[in-house]
């Protein structure tokens, strides 16, 4: 999401290097960010599926949650997040979302538990860039007396995704290969000491590396260096992210729908559920138990053009039925895709609806998300 | 043959009263991957300034605004089946449409090469 801003556009510890590597900047969410390489979104998009890929993400808000236990500082967090935060185990990383008192999502977060017992009573947060300051402000607002929220300046945060990430990231920090896929640990990488996590936003296997800003280019070049290691755009992370169903905060998520209209309803676990202590509950329970009045669907367009942002969908008889929220070119599919939200009589796969394109009506049928699959790492069984 | 140009980027070729249109080598590099292309159907009237086809990359759609006034006689359709074209050879095979021009006084206000490329460095 672009964000109109007063003054100057912030860089990361990475702006020289993407100018460098030829990279198109643009303002996002108040940073100079590359939008893409030279090599242009579709070949960036495709290495990635078929190789690895580095996204700069340091423009995203890393802050550490503080209390005296793990228990304090999860049922703090708990106020504002439907997840069960408690039962997160050591070097564990969730998906959730922060909630206004109606169930609306203020944004979207990942949440981690050190490995360390000895820093039980922290957790790790990542937060949109675009939602900082509203997130921080939200958060402290929540947090009792003895939990504080740390805000993290001095540390860049470095995506690796792609079928090769793991053999790419493994060559400068062996233990990263021996991670699941939502854990996360400390480690050398060549020697630096950096909180790697293996999540992602593109449906492959891959990397966050939270690292210190100092240290962020010179990582950023040893992975480069490796040919199988392309750098990677904010076009191609928006297109890899939406060929894997994922949500971007502030166009298919935000502070009116609630995660189950989102169709992310796994951010809610049962022992939160059954208590229903969390804000909006009220909303998301009885959603749950009677279905959305609304639900984020994938679509599939007929034919080859887009249906962006903002179109309307209509159901055959031409009455309105929802609105797009995210759409492009799929170039792994090589045909449009895009995402919106229908009325729930309208929601179930293979319907057939009708979007709104520039005055004219495009077939498009209602389709299963992820698109492309999802090839998340899984452990072998030992 | 004058190859003629706009400020919105486009390029005008002229035979006899038909000017062929596409859009320059600098408006597909901003542009990007260029993933579909929408075309007028022939025999559509243009005003200048009109919609007179629509360019998609993978981030945005824009606009081939009809540099003159005339009667669409041909698009290129194969730019449907391959946008990609676009990208490859903007200024050549990759010409969006030609129109019968209504007045052709309205080439007159339009930049030679040399002043569109001087056009570009003041960009």
């Amino acid at each position: 999401m672009t964000l109109e801003t007063d003054g100057p556009l912030l860089s990361t510890p990475l702006t020289d290097l993407h100018r460098e590597l030829g990279a198109r900047l643009v303002p996002f969410a108040g940073y100079e960010m590359p939008v893409q390489f030279p090599a242009g979104i579709i070949a960036e998009h495709t290495h990635t599926r078929e190789a690895a890929g580095l996204f700069d993400v340091s423009h995203m808000g890393q802050a550490y949650l503080i209390g005296p236990d793990h228990e304090t500082t999860a049922r703090a967090l708990e106020r504002i997040v439907p997840s069960d935060i408690l039962n997160l185990k050591h070097g564990r990383q969730r998906y959730s979302v922060l909630l206004n008192g109606e169930g609306g999502i203020i944004d979207d977060l990942m949440v981690t538990r050190p490995v360390s017992e000895a820093e039980d009573g922290r957790l790790f947060l990542v937060v949109n860039a675009s939602r900082k300051a509203v997130d921080y402000d939200f958060i402290r607002a929540a947090l009792p007396d003895n939990v504080r929220l740390e805000t993290i300046e001095d540390r860049a945060l470095i995506a690796v995704q792609g079928p090769q990430a793991a053999a790419v990231v493994a060559a400068h920090a062996p233990e990263a290969a021996k991670l699941a896929f939502m854990a996360a640990a400390p480690m050398e990488f060549d020697g630096i000491a950096c909180h790697v996590s293996r999540c992602g936003y593109t449906g492959e296997d891959g990397f966050e590396l939270s690292v210190p800003a100092g240290a962020a280019e010179a990582i950023a070049r040893a992975l480069l260096a490796d040919e199988r290691v392309q750098p990677i755009g904010l076009g191609a992370r928006d297109s890899l992210r939406l060929e894997a169903g994922l949500c971007l905060y502030g166009h298919d998520i935000d502070e009116t729908t609630s995660p189950i209209e989102g169709a992310i309803t796994f951010v809610l676990q049962k022992r939160r559920k059954e208590a229903g202590d969390f804000p909006g509950a009220d909303r998301i329970l009885s959603e749950l138990d009677a279905g959305p009045k609304r639900l984020r669907v994938g679509l599939r367009p007929e034919g080859r053009a887009p249906a962006r942002e903002g179109a309307e969908i209509r159901d055959t008889c031409g009455t309105v039925v929802g609105t797009v929220t995210s759409g492009g070119f799929a170039p792994t599919l090589g045909a449009p895709i895009a995402m919106g939200y229908v009325d729930a009589a309208h929601a179930a796969p293979g319907t057939a609806l009708v979007l709104v394109v520039r005055g004219r009506e495009l077939p498009a049928t209602v389709a299963d998300m992820p698109f492309v699959p999802q090839r998340y790492y899984r452990k072998p069984k030992s | 043959m004058t190859t003629r140009y706009t400020e919105d980027h486009e390029w005008i070729t002229v035979e006899g009263d038909v000017a062929t249109v596409g859009i320059t080598n600098y408006a597909q590099e901003q542009l990007g991957d260029v993933v579909f292309v929408e075309l007028p159907d022939a025999g559509k009237t243009v005003a200048k300034g009109d919609e007179a086809a629509v360019v998609e990359s993978v981030k945005a759609a824009s606009e081939v605004f009809a540099p003159l006034d005339g009667e669409i006689v041909e698009a290129n359709t194969a730019l449907a089946d391959e946008p990609g074209k676009v990208n490859e050879d903007p200024e050549g095979g990759a010409w969006f449409v030609k129109i019968r021009m209504s007045d052709k006084s309205q080439l007159d206000g339009m930049m030679d090469a040399d002043a569109y490329k001087a056009h570009l460095e003041g960009l």
